[in-house]
């Protein structure tokens, strides 16, 4: 029985080089990857009992932490928590973080290699290790604004400062506490997480950054861009614009929103095509521009660009390799043309900076624990020129008819001029999201916005002029109004 | 006359000693450690602890000088120090929670060594256990099914593998494993030639006969039976794996490990796919990160993010969290010792496994008669086997069962049957390693006749 015994000693020997194998590929070959599992709370632990930095909006705290007497020593509290949620995102001992407590966690924790020389001093004087502040761009005005607009229909506002590329509101809805996920009770937090990852409506989801709509008319603004960017157009040339176009290739064709054609003899100015968001002078761009044209320009205003602000945005897309019908629809931001509220707030901010497009930002400042010492103070930063200053201003010229005598009518804001265009985007089911970007000045400050409002907020006669204008009214108000 | 002087051959004794004060110093430095890290001061309780399991080991060890002086050196000290490096995690993860186990666990130590050390004082001879060969069959499979009993049986996590009497809750299935290897040695021992008669012959697999098929079928039916009614691959992984090897050695015929597989496969693709707790611990298994597992796989996913964070040389003992890991003190110890001593550490660990298992086998190897191969061999492999369900469970090589680390995790019966395969293997060792009977075989000198008388032992 010697032989069969000294076999059983090589199945052994296989089954512990089975698990000298699997235990070096946990701990050493795939270790990293785990330690940055989304999930793992282990950094968190690792920070815990350490003095987190606050996050502020001004000089008030939207997230911070509270000492407790508990082995944890700090409870994350966000005072108004809903408003600032997708800003700030949650700092959970069970679902790890999100929002800025995940892009910005290394310098609110004070393990960031830029508070190196500060850990060395700390260490030196035998201080607890704290970790530094981040200060928003958020504009807590506008933020409640776009907020309370927003209440009880699904959509998202994004304001920036056109010159700064300061995120000035990142307002999403339905929202919810992150305060329910920072709690210390694993049995409540894990009910507030199932909860909210089984809401229909994504409480959770960033919808300003997140979420790809497609952007209906409010995209005749960069296929205007491209018209006027070509040399071959102006302002006045005048386009086709009968009731329907007739598309190459097939059956369907593309009509207007509102009955009949957009303009007498069937004819219609670019200015007046976008004032009356007119389907069929646009879809006829679309097909003479081409592809390449489109693509162009929509990737000048940002679109296919992989944006950290710090928080990670979701590219928009204008789709490659279109056919005749589909250059005419994506001409109108229809077919697969996709876009993020932000990228249409940059659309209007490039715009209303001369054409220069600047970087979307959300960080005004790092500073020590103690507020007395400036560690960070981020700089804007151009992205690149979308447009010429002689585009950019014919193109002002062209969405302030669209509010002053157009769909925009809605977005007028007495004693500032408004710019904007509306967009009513129809997405394969019954109700139509509503759009509305805009930029406005009061000669001393900027503001841009872009709204949306998820299938018109459940009403079937919602249209951007409607629905999203008078949202993005009183956001830009809170910025610009007197 | 010719003379044969007698050779006194080393019992190595003496080793044993150095290295099990060895594994109780290395046990004491953790434990210090733990109290250093925690309060910046030796623990107060450091030499209750340290002294307390050095004194039962030494006890241990004095037994088996007088009673089984020839046994292994090996066994006791790798034992102990495996047992020493739980006892410490145990307490260091008390320190995170309200109520100390380090203590219960240090008694249930002591009874397990004075268990093992009863083994060697009152078992003069393991042959004597080949008396019980249907006795041990019958309390095994009692013990195997006794959490089926209503009102006895608790269901923790799914599983149905404890009895609860009172406040105490006990894995009668750890229990039986030795009595079914006790079982499984002294029915083997005396059917293993009629089990290796010839029988069809397919292809290249010499198939044992129909009626032969018995024992195994039912050996089969029965870890199906624990599958699907306890809810435990592991325990019937590990009772079917110990069975077909124990058979495997008796018969030496490939065919039954063969058939026992694909009987094993088998069965575990038709429970996997019928039984939806079954097939829950599998998908947690296969996607432990996919968001709808999130809660089921917590324990997993967290044992690896454990592990992970541990890296090649671990946190340090008391500097990470494996606290968060559920049942980080039994059924995660493997993770929660990785997460602070490191891959380094965990190869210490199954290393030390992998020595046991060995100097088992070598006993298995060495002892003349064919049931205490079998008890030896059986014994051994049911470690190694125990080992690798659970730990290939933490490390994801096959789904999460709810078998407990042998020395490591805590537990009283996992501890007090562990020690009793200690005790036994000890004493099997000793009738191994002890030399050829003594005194001068008498040669028949001159020629004083034919006949010539061999003393038998």
């Amino acid at each position: 029985m010697n032989r069969p015994l000294r076999r059983l000693a090589g199945v052994v020997a296989l089954l512990f080089v089975t698990l000298f194998a699997s235990t070096t590929y946990i701990q050493f070959v795939s270790a990293a990857e785990l330690n940055a599992k989304p999930g793992n709370s282990r950094q968190l632990y690792a920070e815990l009992g350490r003095d987190r930095g606050p996050i502020l909006v001004g000089p008030d705290p939207v997230a911070r932490g509270v000492p407790v007497d508990n082995p944890y020593n700090f409870l994350r509290t966000y005072p108004d928590g809903p408003t600032y949620a997708h800003a700030t995102g949650y700092y959970s001992i069970r679902y790890g973080t999100a929002g800025m407590e995940r892009a910005m966690n290394d310098v609110l924790a004070g393990t960031a290699d830029r508070l190196f020389y500060r850990r060395v001093s700390e260490y030196l004087i035998g201080q607890e290790p704290q970790g530094a502040s981040v200060e928003l761009t958020i504009d807590p005005r506008a933020q409640r604004a776009a907020m309370d607009e927003l209440k009880g229909r699904r959509g998202a506002v994004v304001a920036l400062d056109p010159e700064t590329g300061d995120v000035l509101a990142l307002a999403s809805s339905p929202t919810y506490d992150p305060n329910r996920l920072a709690g210390h009770d694993v049995e409540q937090i894990a009910q507030a997480w199932k909860d909210l990852n089984a809401d229909p409506d994504k409480p959770m989801l960033n919808r300003g950054i997140s979420e790809l709509y497609p952007p209906g008319s409010t995209f005749k603004v960069i296929t205007a861009a491209a018209a006027l960017s070509s040399g071959q157009y102006q302002p006045d040339s005048l386009l086709p614009g009968p009731a329907e176009l007739d598309l190459p290739l097939t059956d369907k064709n593309l009509p207007n929103y509102s009955s009949g054609p957009c303009g007498p003899g069937g004819e219609v100015t670019l200015t007046d095509a976008l004032r009356t968001s007119c389907n069929t002078a646009f879809g006829q761009l679309g097909m003479d521009l081409g592809e390449d044209a489109l693509q162009e320009q929509a990737a000048r205003f940002g679109f296919g660009e992989e944006l950290r602000i710090p928080l990670r945005v979701v590219p928009s897309v204008v789709p490659e390799g279109m056919n005749a019908p589909q250059l005419a629809q994506a001409g109108i931001g229809q077919f697969d043309v996709k876009a993020t509220p932000l990228q249409m707030a940059m659309v209007s901010a490039a715009i209303a900076n001369e054409g220069v497009l600047m970087k979307p930002n959300l960080v005004k400042s790092v500073r020590s624990a103690d507020q007395t010492e400036v560690i960070d103070e981020p700089s804007p930063q151009e992205m690149g020129r979308a447009v010429s200053r002689d585009v950019a201003e014919q193109l002002t010229a062209m969405m302030r008819e669209v509010v002053e005598n157009g769909t925009g009518k809605n977005a007028r804001i007495p004693g500032v001029e408004v710019a904007g265009k509306t967009g009513t985007a129809q997405h394969g089911g019954e109700l139509n999201h509503a759009w509305f970007t805009a930029f406005a000045s009061n000669g001393e400050r900027q503001v841009a916005v872009a709204v949306v409002i998820e299938d018109g907020g459940g009403r079937s006669d919602a249209s951007g002029g409607a629905t999203a204008a008078p949202v993005a009214q009183r956001v830009m108000e809170a910025v610009v109004g007197g | 006359m010719a003379t044969v002087l007698p050779v006194y051959p080393r019992t190595r004794r003496g080793v044993e000693l150095v290295l099990l004060l060895g594994a109780v110093a290395i046990a004491m430095g953790a434990y210090a450690v733990v109290g250093l890290t925690e309060d910046g001061a030796l623990p107060a309780d450091l030499l209750l602890h340290a002294g307390g399991l050095g004194a039962v080991a030494t006890l241990l060890h004095l037994v088996v000088r007088w009673k089984a002086k020839h046994a292994d050196p090996v066994l006791l000290p790798v034992a102990t120090l495996l047992n020493g490096l739980g006892l410490v995690m145990i307490h260091r993860l008390d320190l995170a929670e309200e109520n100390p186990l380090a203590p219960r666990q240090l008694m249930w130590s002591a009874l397990g060594m004075a268990a093992a050390g009863a083994v060697v004082w009152f078992l003069r001879d393991h042959r004597v256990l080949r008396r019980y060969t249907f006795t041990a069959m019958v309390a095994g499979f009692v013990l195997l099914l006794l959490p089926m009993v209503p009102g006895l049986g608790k269901e923790i996590n799914g599983a149905r593998i404890w009895i609860g009497l009172g406040p105490l809750s006990f894995q009668p299935g750890e229990l039986a494993k030795i009595l079914l290897a006790v079982f499984f040695a002294g029915y083997l021992v005396v059917h293993r030639d009629a089990l290796s008669l010839t029988g069809p012959k397919v292809l290249w697999l010499q198939l044992p006969r129909m009626r032969d098929l018995g024992p195994l079928l039912v050996a089969w039916g029965a870890s199906v039976g624990v599958l699907v009614l306890e809810r435990d691959l592991g325990t019937s992984l590990l009772f079917f794996g110990l069975f077909v090897a124990v058979l495997y050695v008796a018969t030496e015929r490939v065919s039954w490990i063969v058939l026992g597989l694909a009987l094993f496969v088998g069965g575990a693709l038709v429970a996997a796919r019928t039984f939806s707790h079954v097939q829950r611990r599998v998908d947690i298994w296969l996607h432990p990160f996919d968001p709808d597992n999130v809660d089921r796989s917590f324990q997993l996913v967290q044992g690896l993010y454990g592990m992970a964070a541990g890296g090649l040389l671990g946190t340090g003992l008391d500097r990470g969290r494996p606290d968060i890991v559920p049942y980080a003190n039994s059924d995660f110890i493997y993770a929660s010792l990785g997460e602070e001593l490191g891959l380094a550490g965990l190869f210490v660990v199954l290393l030390l496994y992998v020595l046991l298992v060995e100097r088992g086998l070598r006993t298995a190897i060495g002892v003349r008669d064919g049931f205490g191969k079998l008890l030896a061999g059986g014994l051994a492999f049911s470690v190694a086997l125990q080992v690798f369900v659970v730990v290939g469970g933490v490390t994801r090589v096959i789904p999460l069962t709810g078998l407990t680390t042998p020395f490591l995790a805590y537990g009283g019966s996992s501890l007090l049957s562990n020690w009793i395969i200690i005790g036994l293997l000890l004493r099997i060792s000793d009738l191994a390693r002890r030399p050829a009977p003594e005194g001068p075989v008498v040669a028949p000198s001159g020629d004083t006749g034919a006949t010539q008388v061999v003393k038998l032992p």
